[in-house]
């Protein structure tokens, strides 16, 4: 399924009625079992465009068409930096939940989950609570329970930011290899530039606050891709080439939160 | 004088560590143990008159006298009836209400200067008011319990609703969840805790209102047995009504704790 946001603004309203621009007017298609990457400065709006994306926040104008053969699947799912999953719920119970609450047969949804479970190599685990995994297992959990749902679009926010850098780099090749086998629609956001290379078709590069697109770059780099391609010299010069184009939006919006004391 | 250099040794050395919670059962019998020993002592040979501070050992043959006689039943059945019936009523209109105000604005705007008006009111003080309303029978004491009961639970309900994680309600939401769902599959699990401690709180209001009501207004239960104790100087069976009542209230922390256990999952406790 394609999703094409069409001239999407956001602003918010501060308590005190002052309007704070987050999105001035982004224009961005995603294409069918595309992996695309929403790169950007600190508070460039890229998680609210994803939140946009996934139906839980509207945008002040503009629109977000999803085109294609949904087959009655639910339009997106989402996978967030702090996990959010369930405490009170098992693993195999917060993966089941998004087919519990579409009122799919107990039988059915647990033999589903238990699938998802095995495929991002948790087996075992089923009957265990979040507090009880490391954060790279809930985080795999996390994205077993978007998947139990088969999304048409998968959205990813900043899905890795809270796990140290060795999980990071474990289920950077996990997502892959779920993507490879899978080959969702995925938008994902990221402040990890080797990251949205690794992973994606394309990176999109967003400008400071109001975000909006500044430069969408294709990655040259054929697929499957392995962990060897982080270690290819074109893999850094391609990353150098993208924090080129960002670093100075990034020191621009470094100097702009110092400059009149607003949270970026 | 050659100046020595100054050598500053210092050696940390090992020590034997207590381990955690070392001082617990042992201690805790016999602090219990000590008071009643002591207490035994000062009765028997302190020369303090069993009319005032009875030895345990007499409170016990009297708290045996009232069981086998039937009385500590009839006594306990009345009042855990009143209990029960106070709490369960209390705690479940509390849980209703206060997870309408939580999620839904009007009812907060409606509900919450209700609360904040009458939570202060001792809530004794209304039995009066329901004798007049529900005559003098079981009706207006479970109903003063009730109330008592009423208000920590909603109190904590309404909290731990509004306290949920509210990346918790997005994940539900982008899950598919409908509005309903979102309340009784996270909101309600996610203030379960919290809900408890009013609960906690609810279980002591009913026992301490159970016995005010039936001090006031009644010719049975535990409250009532005190009262007429106290009235004719029986202070064995006064001080048996009270182990009865201290009993009750362990009994009653252990069963919600049990509860809570079972019902609160995937937390370490």
């Amino acid at each position: 399924m394609q999703v094409r946001f069409e001239s999407v603004h956001k602003t918010y309203r501060r308590r005190d009625g002052t309007e704070v621009p987050a999105l001035a007017g982004v224009d961005l298609a995603v294409a069918s079992s595309e992996f695309v990457s929403l790169v950007g400065p600190s508070g460039c709006g890229k998680s609210t465009l994803l939140l946009i994306a996934a139906g839980l926040l509207p945008p002040t104008s503009g629109r977000v068409v999803f085109e294609g053969d949904a087959g009655g699947r639910p339009r997106t799912a989402v996978v967030f930096q702090e996990f959010a999953l369930f405490p009170w719920r098992t693993v195999l119970d917060n993966v089941a939940f998004g087919l519990e609450v579409r009122g799919v047969a107990r039988a059915e949804r647990l033999e589903r989950a238990a699938a998802l479970v095995r495929q991002v190599g948790l087996s075992g685990f089923e009957s265990r609570y979040p507090h009880e995994l490391s954060g790279g297992m809930r985080q795999r959990v996390g994205i077993a329970r978007a998947l139990c749902v088969d999304p048409a679009v998968l959205l990813m926010d900043e899905p890795l930011s809270a796990l140290d850098a060795q999980t990071r780099q474990l289920l950077q090749e996990d997502i892959l290899r779920l993507w490879e086998a899978t080959r969702k629609t995925v938008l994902y956001v990221t402040h990890n530039i080797q990251e949205a290379v690794f992973l994606s078709d394309r990176v999109v590069v967003m400008s400071r606050r109001p975000g909006r697109v500044r430069e969408v770059l294709p990655v040259p780099f054929p697929r499957p891709r392995t962990e060897a391609l982080l270690a290819d010299p074109e893999f850094g010069r391609f990353c150098h080439r993208i924090w080129s184009s960002l670093k100075e939006e990034a020191r621009a919006a470094l100097e702009e939160t110092h400059g009149d004391g607003s949270p970026a | 004088m050659a100046t020595e250099a100054r050598r500053d040794v210092v050696v940390l050395e090992a020590r034997a560590e207590r381990a955690e919670g070392g001082w617990g059962p042992a201690v805790r019998a016999a602090s219990l143990a000590g008071v009643v020993v002591a207490w035994e002592l000062g009765a028997r040979l302190g020369g303090i008159p069993a009319v005032f501070l009875p030895p345990p050992t007499a409170v016990a043959v009297e708290l045996l006298g009232m069981a086998t006689g039937g009385e500590l039943w009839r006594s306990l059945q009345a009042s855990l009836v009143r209990i029960v019936l106070g709490f369960l009523l209390g705690t479940g209109v509390g849980v209703v209400v206060g997870t309408v105000a939580a999620v839904s604005p009007l009812a907060e705007a409606v509900v919450d200067p209700l609360i904040a008006a009458t939570y202060p009111i001792p809530k004794i003080a209304l039995l009066p008011l329901l004798v007049l309303w529900l005559g003098i029978g079981e009706a207006s004491k479970v109903a003063v319990i009730a109330i008592g009961a009423f208000f920590p639970v909603a109190v904590g309900t309404m909290a731990g609703i509004r306290g949920t994680d509210p990346q918790l309600v997005r994940a539900a939401v982008s899950l598919g969840a409908s509005p309903f769902q979102v309340v009784t599959k996270v909101r309600l699990p996610a203030a379960l805790p919290v809900m408890f401690a009013g609960f906690r709180l609810a279980a002591g209001m009913s026992l301490l209102l159970v016995v005010s009501a039936e001090m006031i207004a009644a010719a049975t239960g535990i409250g009532f047995t005190i009262l007429h104790a106290g009235d004719l100087m029986q202070t064995s069976k006064l001080l048996a009504a009270i182990v009865v009542l201290s009993a009750l209230g362990v009994l009653s922390t252990w069963g919600l704790q049990a509860l809570e256990r079972k019902v609160v999952r995937g937390r370490p406790h």
